[in-house]
């Protein structure tokens, strides 16, 4: 278990690295910031001053170390457009995303997976068809078309729940379903062949042999087998909704969010907050991975015991 | 003695199609019946009717009844689920085929059979979990205590059926339903469970309801023996009747079929030259691309052998025990450690390339699984010729003709080579892989386990026309498997193989008779035996002589 533990914190250490490069890496790749933040017409002077002042007239390598360094500062550099470290600025920003996602994933678990069985233990009646038939229509529906609709009956012409900001739980629940609404879809779809490849299998045979109630064969032995593979796809499917979904979401309902940050500073081309907000939604999806991993050790003992 | 289960005109379908068609058997208390058939047989139907899991299987009880109890019989075909699932593991226990899959592999074994005891007999669970220790003790799994909280994957085949005996005997049930469940073991392991069996049935008074396919196993175990094929039954006999006086035509054919020790191998061939000669190979594996040295097992550990032309060389072994290894070692397919293989006088192992592939037309392998050894997207003329248009043998014009020739050779039609594997049966798919192997005139054939999942009629036609071969083309083979009664019929020499190492080479009655290592003579006192048959002649004379005559089952669609 240790020397698991060890290799899978050296692999999230590789991977933080890579990340930390490939960000820096974009924002110099995207051209001329000076442009962006002081606009046209500066004089040479000051423009000098500026690309000095930013440290922009080092080389690369040095830039490079100088912004790894940032990271121990405490602060990350300072935002060029709300002139406040960049660490205060993402900080704020964490709990309200936090939040989102949280809720988001316990929506996704509490209808996908109940779904997902009944889709398989009845999938040759009408509810195992009607539950698919659903599923695929939600798969089909993009984040930002559901979160408009949404907003259109529930707040245009039903005028029950408000558009922007989170500071009510009635602000919840647009945001979360547009989040989820894909992932409950996805997440149905694939316990239904999880629990369908699993029902499928010998031991369960074993386990009817045994007397047990059809509860517990699918519960039990069935579920606990399927969430396996479950897990595997939870867990992509919670990073990539930290990181895509939150972006979309956040924006359309100004959900005050790292998401909505990430989108006004690529715009503003305030690089440092984009450097630090790609690269804690990057964390995020990091410790997401590494949650799923131990999660997937415990739940298969053959990986557990194993020569991992 | 009293009837403990009555099946009458029982009939099973799937969807339209009727797999049993009006069978009826009893079962006394106390005693052991077996269930014989080949696959598609209806046997395993037949049980599964009986535990009524059947409709979880997609199958439906047609007609019939099936009664059960001594004093007070119930119709289970009639019986409601709730009614089931206190029959179910407490007075009707069945164990499976495949202890490998049959257990739940994310729940300890102490659990799996908790839940049995916990739902019949309402203890609690640390109660239960007792109880199922003494199971343990009595299916004889050492360290009884310490094994509850393994997981599946941490025990043997062996030791996992012994799990699955112990889970349905833990409510010491009055019928015991056994589906194959010694087929996916060693003969040894088999004969310690078929032992243990035999042994708690006669401690408990349980009735044992045995499905196989291996008459050997019938010999050892049962007292009654029901026949089926196609879904009917073909005849119920007492075992010794069925051994000494078989009434149907049917059964007659299936005992001549069946390959028993001590019946004879092949004639010798006359000395040639030596086509495979294999010195001191040994080949390991790690853990991984970077495992130190010291981390590596060795599987195939110093072996020599050699096979002449025209010679069969039978290899016999437990499972694991290194002979695939040492199969993929001499054809290159996984690299040996250090020793020589020399194949038609070239040293292969001083090959690479280029020489090493055009050296390759001279060894070609058969594999175990008909389904998975031909791709289900070729042709059969593309796939039996894949190998000689590889080596530049056959132009793309002449393709056609060379796969006719081929399929011709091994006994099938000419126009089979336009269609596709699924529209063949499991003996026609080995066939085919067969004259895959020819396609390229090869002087070797190795064939790794290629007749062990046919059934045996099938498998006999496979071995004879293997044997055909040999004699017409001078072909050698190496003759890979497990049971040791088919490397009998097929082998010159046998070679005994036991944990990496070859413990005993000879000629085939020579080692068979007069085993000198103490491993081959365990290993052949776990063969189960027929009982002798008093009327040998008579039985062998229409049907062993012919066996090709025999109808394969016909594929699905043509």
């Amino acid at each position: 278990m240790l020397k698991y533990m060890t290799r899978a914190g050296l692999k999230i250490v590789i991977t933080f690295l890579a990340i930390v490069t490939l960000a820096f890496a974009a924002t110099r790749l995207s051209g001329d910031p000076i442009n962006y933040i002081a606009g046209q017409g500066l004089t040479q002077a000051d423009r000098d001053l500026l690309v000095t002042y930013y440290g922009l007239d080092r080389s690369i390598l040095e830039q490079y170390l100088a912004f790894m360094g940032s990271f121990f500062d405490g602060e990350f550099g300072l935002s060029f457009v709300e002139r406040r470290p960049v660490s205060v600025v993402i900080a704020e920003r964490i709990w309200p995303s936090l939040q989102l996602l949280l809720a988001s994933t316990a929506l996704t678990l509490a209808l996908a997976i109940p779904l997902g069985i009944v889709a398989a233990v009845w999938r040759k009646s009408w509810v195992g068809s009607a539950v698919m038939t659903l599923a695929f229509l939600f798969y089909a529906v993009p984040n930002f078309v559901l979160a408009v609709f949404m907003i259109l009956v529930f707040s245009y012409w039903l005028n029950w729940l408000p558009v922007v900001g989170n500071g009510t739980w009635a602000h919840f629940l647009m945001p979360t379903i547009a989040m989820s609404g894909l992932l409950i879809a996805g997440l149905t779809r694939f316990t239904r062949n999880a629990m369908l490849d699993v029902l499928g299998q010998d031991f369960i045979r074993t386990a009817r042999a045994k007397g047990l109630a059809e509860t517990e064969v699918i519960l039990r032995h069935g579920l606990r087998n399927a969430s396996i593979t479950i897990l595997s796809v939870i867990g992509l499917q919670v990073a990539s909704l930290a990181a895509a979904g939150s972006v979309v979401v956040e924006s359309i309902f100004a959900w005050p969010g790292i998401g909505e940050l990430l989108v006004r500073s690529a715009i503003q081309r305030d690089y440092p907050v984009l450097q630090f907000g790609v690269i804690a939604v990057s964390i995020a999806v990091l410790i997401i991975n590494a949650v799923v991993d131990l999660a997937y050790t415990w739940a298969d003992p053959r990986i557990r015991l194993g020569e991992a | 003695m009293s009837v403990l289960l009555s099946v009458r005109d029982l009939s099973i379908a799937f969807g339209s199609h009727m797999a049993v068609e009006r069978l009826s058997f009893e079962v006394e208390a106390g005693e052991t019946v077996a269930i014989v058939g080949e696959s598609g047989s209806g046997k395993s139907a037949t049980a599964l009717a009986i535990m009524r899991l059947i409709e979880r299987e997609g199958g439906r009880i047609a007609d019939g009844s099936i009664l059960f109890g001594a004093d007070a019989a119930s119709d289970l075909a009639r019986a409601s689920e709730a009614q089931m699932r206190r029959v179910r593991g407490n007075r009707i226990a069945m164990v499976f085929q495949e202890p490998m899959t049959s257990l739940n592999p994310v729940m300890r074994v102490g659990g799996q059979v908790a839940e049995a005891i916990m739902r019949h007999r309402g203890l609690s669970r640390a109660h239960a979990l007792e109880e199922a220790e003494q199971a343990f003790e009595r299916v004889c799994i050492p360290e009884p205590k310490r094994r509850l909280s393994q997981f599946p994957h941490e025990l043997s085949g062996g030791l996992r059926q012994r799990v699955m005996i112990a889970m349905a005997l833990a409510c010491r049930p009055q019928l015991l339903i056994a589906d194959e469940p010694t087929t996916a073991l060693d003969v040894t392991t088999q004969a310690e469970i078929l032992q243990l069996i035999r042994s708690l049935q006669s401690e408990t008074g349980m009735a044992v309801l045995f499905i196989t396919h291996d008459m050997g196993v019938v010999g050892e175990i049962a007292d009654r023996i029901v026949v089926m094929r196609k879904g009917a039954l073909v005849e119920k006999a007492s075992v010794e009747r069925f051994f000494s006086r078989p009434f149907a035509d049917y059964s007659k054919a299936l005992l001549a079929a069946t390959p028993r020790l001590g019946a004879g191998g092949p004639e010798a061939p006359a000395e040639g030259e030596t086509v495979l000669r294999v010195e001191n190979l040994t080949t390991s594996f790690g853990t991984g691309g970077f495992a130190p040295k010291a981390s590596r097992r060795t599987i195939v550990d110093g072996v020599s052998l050699s096979i002449g032309r025209g010679e069969t060389l039978g290899l016999v072994g437990e499972s694991g025990c290194g002979k695939s290894t040492l199969a993929r070692s001499i054809l290159r397919l996984v690299e040996p450690d250090r020793g020589t293989v020399e194949i038609g006088g070239r040293d292969w192992t001083a090959l690479s390339g280029d020489r090493l592939m055009t050296a390759r037309r001279d060894a070609q392998m058969v594999f175990q699984d008909p389904y998975a050894s031909l791709n289900p997207r070729m042709a059969v003329r593309e796939a039996i010729t894949e190998p000689a248009r590889i080596h530049s043998l056959v132009s793309a014009r002449d393709a056609r003709d060379l796969a006719v020739s081929l399929v011709e050779k091994v006994g099938l039609e000419a126009d089979c080579v336009d269609r596709f594997p699924h529209q063949f049966s499991g003996g026609q798919r080995q066939r085919l892989a067969i004259a895959r192997a020819l396609s390229v005139q090869p002087k070797l054939i190795i064939a790794d386990e290629a007749v062990s999942a046919l059934d045996v009629s099938i498998a006999r036609q496979v071995t004879d026309l293997m044997l055909d071969l040999q004699q017409r083309e001078g072909l050698s083979f190496l003759f890979i498997s497990h049971d040791i009664a088919v490397v009998e019929r097929v082998s010159h020499r046998i070679a005994v193989m036991h944990a990496g190492r070859i413990v005993e080479t000879g000629r085939t009655d020579h080692v068979l008779r007069a085993p000198r290592d103490p491993y081959t003579r365990r290993l052949l006192s776990a063969v189960p035996r027929l009982p002798a048959i008093a009327t040998e002649e008579r039985l062998s004379g229409q049907y062993a002589a012919n066996a090709s005559a025999w109808p394969e089952v016909e594929p699905l669609s043509a």
